[in-house]
């Protein structure tokens, strides 16, 4: 029994060593990697100036806390859902409700819908009241000259 | 005492404004012409009144007055004199009176003309002018007064107003705070006013829109008068926001030139639906078609100018725009509900006058193509608005939560930012469907009727699109909306060309010839094949229409081919400008998706004579110096060089103005090419040393093309609103004739 906590006291230290030995090993995140996370994130305290270009000095520590988070192993996503929990859905780019995507499609479908509308109701009013002659495509000079005088004196009256 | 002068002046100006709308009023209740007279002379005054107040302002800037509050916050004595003028436009009253100041002048321009043959128009131009103005002038005698001036109170506080409040004392400070180092830039000179040039010339049109409603006289005089002001406001606003982008492109050292900044779009969205309505009145003039739409679009341009005014000025939505905020947002909001519901409600009082004149003879005709073109322009300007104010819904929806607790979970009151992800998804297939539909619709002669029937095309179209669904599916694309409107895209499309096809193949033929050869240099961004075969297939089309019309005409006429060129576009000026701006927004395009799509960058900290490496280019870090200006600010600027294969290019300086505020600009180096731009940031916030200087690089493909498609965008535009003699004046016969005999393709 006493054994078994021997052997189990040192895997553990050994274990702790080793994880300590582990991290501090991980190199220090490229600047590359941190603008990576940081460009899809907004400055919680400027105005609509997104955190990889941000000049403040808060947004400096905010990219290094990115920096750590990255050595310690988190993932983008976890490191996103930090600043939100932090700061709120505000330093997000994308705004997280899906709502913002929805609206969107639906209005331009209902546009498209009455687009087809229009379409279709002024192809068919009668084609008698169509004073215009058509307009074939071979027509000699004097006939397209014809048309032309029409659709003048159409305007003009 | 010029505070005194200029207080005064806008004042007068302002009851004028308001005399000119009475008096037009009741001259056109009693039909009475010396009544409109008045209206109009009192419309005339506005301008040299409003010019007055503003040159009182520059006066009191020129000359140092701190003890005016504008003054004080947008000017310091170190500033040079050209920023000490334009600061006029830095600060929040100085805008509202400069935009006044055009404003009367355009109104003042616009009174001018000879009115013989549109009396009944000219006293609600002067109504729908002299309101507007005496909005802006209202606005910045009550709410926001650029000659206000410092006092101290007994207890030793400092305030500011126009006359001197009770047992208070003058109070100047020795120095003004100066111009936010953003503005202080030559861009400042020529952006600000040619953005306000066209958002105030688009009142305009509105003005005679209005007019022609309110008189019931709903042929389109009212567009033949403005298409020329129309013209010249769409080029003014465009050139605002190109100058814009380059500003922010050479001057916020972010890598780009847009970034969907509330602001931006604020300006933006008038220009979606400007762009629509000069399509939209060609319709109405050529077919008699499309009078409600037509009307719409104006109204809505002018809504959106004042709401642009409005989202930049009142500092409503968070943005790097915002350098002005106050309390006039109720003023705006109330001026543009009224005129909003005033204006369409003319409209629906109309609305029966306003029938079409002929009728639409195919689902492929050009006026189909038209109004595609205005609802992919109306869908941009709906996700655009949509992106704008969610934000503030999402805030306000927690009202809804909070009354509701069960639905607190969805209505969370939480602020959200709406960026750029949000608009490149939306918005980027229905630019790539604009491009497609610019290359399609001028083949369509207006009413075309086909001859064959829909069945083949509409087999094929299904077919075709079918495949593109599947294929993109298949090659990774999961968005369901951008899949849906490609695959729309690719009916439409092959629909066109295989109706058109005698005429469209070639230019199909290279639009694929492009794309498959971009694919097999390397370029696999399928985003990037698409756009570029669009542009490719509009550039072919656009081109084969000027050749088509040349050839037609060398034939005809017996000229040489540049004779021909020449004539051809100066008969029919505003067609062949147009197929200009056509092609100059593909090779804007072409830019565009050359930074979008293909941008890299990397950051590194580097030592003297140290490299770094991007998309084959290798810059090194030779020094870095720092030395004061003249003006008080510390640049700290890096040489850097930058090779190519080992072959060295060129030295490029990135640098830092601190200025003495505390403020900082970062200015990129940048070396320019027509294939690409290498732009390189001094990250001074992550600390320089003489030794080590963090760098930001980032690689631009393609982006020079955005500014050069902007320069023949300009050409264009000059070339359809060139003034030519009145075409009314000319006899009809002459017209027809030169008409029938210059337009082949019509």
């Amino acid at each position: 029994m006493r054994r078994n906590l021997w052997v189990f006291l040192i895997i553990t230290f050994l274990a702790l060593g080793w994880a300590g030995r582990a991290s501090a090993q991980q190199p220090t995140p490229a600047p590359d990697d941190v603008n990576r996370i940081a460009r899809q994130l907004y400055c919680p305290v400027c105005e609509n100036t997104p955190l990889d270009v941000c000049p403040t000095q808060a947004c400096a520590q905010w990219r290094a806390l990115i920096g750590d988070k990255l050595a310690a192993g988190w993932t983008d996503d976890q490191i996103k859902q930090y600043f939100v929990e932090q700061y709120g859905a505000r330093v997000l780019a994308e705004p997280p409700v899906p709502l913002v995507y929805i609206v969107p499609p639906i209005l331009l479908l209902i546009g498209i819908f009455i687009l087809y509308r229009t379409l279709i109701s002024m192809r068919r009013k009668p084609a008698a009241i169509q004073a215009e002659p058509s307009a074939p495509s071979t027509t000699a000079g004097d006939d397209q000259y014809l048309r032309r005088v029409e659709e003048e004196l159409k305007k003009r009256n | 005492m010029v505070a005194d002068f200029g207080y005064g002046v806008l004042v007068i100006t302002f009851l004028l404004a308001i005399y000119s709308i009475f008096a037009a009023l009741v001259g056109h209740l009693r039909k009475s012409q010396k009544w409109v007279e008045s209206a109009r002379l009192a419309m005339l005054l506005t301008f040299p009144g409003v010019t007055l107040g503003v040159l009182s302002v520059i006066t009191l800037l020129v000359t140092n007055q701190y003890n005016i509050a504008f003054v004080y916050e947008v000017s310091e004595r170190a500033m040079p004199l050209y920023l000490k003028i334009t600061a006029l436009w830095g600060g929040q009253s100085g805008s509202l009176l400069f935009w006044g100041w055009l404003m009367a002048a355009f109104a003042f321009a616009a009174t001018l003309r000879n009115w013989s043959r549109d009396r009944e128009f000219l006293p609600w131009v002067i109504i729908v002018t002299s309101l507007t103005l005496a909005f802006f002038i209202g606005l910045v005698i009550f709410y926001e007064n650029p000659f206000a001036r410092y006092w101290q109170t007994a207890a030793g506080d400092v305030i500011s107003a126009m006359f001197r409040p009770a047992s208070s004392i003058p109070f100047t400070p020795d120095d003004g705070r100066g111009l936010n180092p953003l503005l202080r830039h030559p861009g400042m000179i020529i952006h600000p006013p040619m953005l306000y040039l066209g958002f105030v010339s688009f009142v305009i049109p509105f003005a005679f829109a209005i007019a022609s409603l309110v008189t019931g006289r709903t042929d389109d005089r009212w567009i033949r008068i403005t298409r020329r002001w129309t013209l010249v406001a769409w080029l003014f606003l465009t050139c605002g926001l190109v100058l814009g982008s380059r500003w922010a492109y050479d001057v916020l050292g972010w890598g780009g030139f847009w970034g969907w900044d509330p602001v931006e779009i604020a300006a933006f969205m008038p220009w979606l639906t400007g762009t629509a309505f000069l399509h939209s009145v060609m319709i109405q003039e050529k077919r008699g078609m499309l009078k409600h739409w037509t009307m719409i679009l104006v109204i809505l341009t002018y809504d959106l100018v004042i709401f642009g005014t409005f989202l930049t000025r009142s500092g409503v939505l968070s943005s790097v725009h915002a350098f002005a905020q106050s309390a006039i947002g109720p003023a705006f909001f109330i001026f543009i509900g009224l005129t909003l519901v005033g204006s369409l409600g003319l409209l629906f009082y109309r609305w029966a006058d306003l029938k079409s004149e002929a009728q639409m003879t195919s689902l492929l005709s050009r006026e189909s193509f038209f109004l595609l073109n205005n609802l992919l322009f109306m869908g941009i300007l709906v996700i655009c608005f949509w992106g704008v104010i969610f934000p503030l819904l999402s805030e306000a929806s927690g009202v809804i939560g909070q009354v509701f607790p069960s639905l607190a979970n969805v209505f969370t009151g939480q602020k959200v930012t709406v960026g750029p992800p949000f608009y490149e998804r939306t918005t980027g297939p229905l630019f790539a469907a604009l491009v497609l539909l610019m290359g399609i619709a001028p083949l369509s002669a207006w009413g075309y009727r086909t001859v064959r029937s829909f069945q083949l095309s509409r087999w094929i179209a299904l077919a075709s699109a079918a495949l593109t669904a599947i294929s993109l599916y298949l090659l990774g694309l999961h968005d369901w909306v951008m899949l849906g409107i490609l695959t729309l895209t690719a009916f439409v499309f092959v629909v066109a060309v295989v109706e058109f096809r005698r005429i469209v193949w070639p230019s199909a033929l290279i639009a694929v010839l492009v794309s498959l050869g971009l694919f097999f240099l390397g370029v696999h961004q399928w985003q990037a094949l698409i756009a570029f075969g669009a542009g490719a297939f509009t550039i072919a089309t656009t081109l084969y229409e000027y050749w088509r019309a040349i050839s037609a005409r060398a034939r005809a006429q017996q000229e040489n081919f540049f004779l021909a060129l020449w004539r051809l576009v100066g008969r029919n000026r505003r067609r062949y400008g147009g197929y200009m701006i056509h092609l100059a927004i593909v090779l804007m395009a072409v830019g565009i998706i050359g930074i979008g799509v293909f941008q890299t960058q990397t950051q590194r900290s580097l030592a003297i004579n140290q490299s770094i490496e991007l998309d084959g280019y290798t810059i090194r870090y030779d020094s870095l110096a720092q030395f004061p200006y003249p003006d008080g600010r510390t640049v700290t600027r890096a040489v850097m060089s930058i090779f190519k294969d080992g072959q060295f290019l060129q030295e490029v300086y990135p640098r830092v103005d601190t200025y003495p505020s505390g403020e900082t600009m970062t200015i990129p180096g940048l070396r320019s090419t027509l294939q690409d731009d290498v732009y390189i940031v001094l990250v001074n916030w992550e600390g320089v040393t003489s030794q080590v200087a963090p760098f930001k690089i980032y690689h631009n493909p393609l982006v020079n093309w955005l500014w050069i498609g902007a320069l023949l965008l300009i050409l264009g535009s000059f070339v359809a609103a060139w003034p030519d003699k009145d075409p009314d004046y000319a006899p009809a016969r002459v017209r027809s004739l030169q008409q029938a005999a210059y337009q082949p393709g019509d």
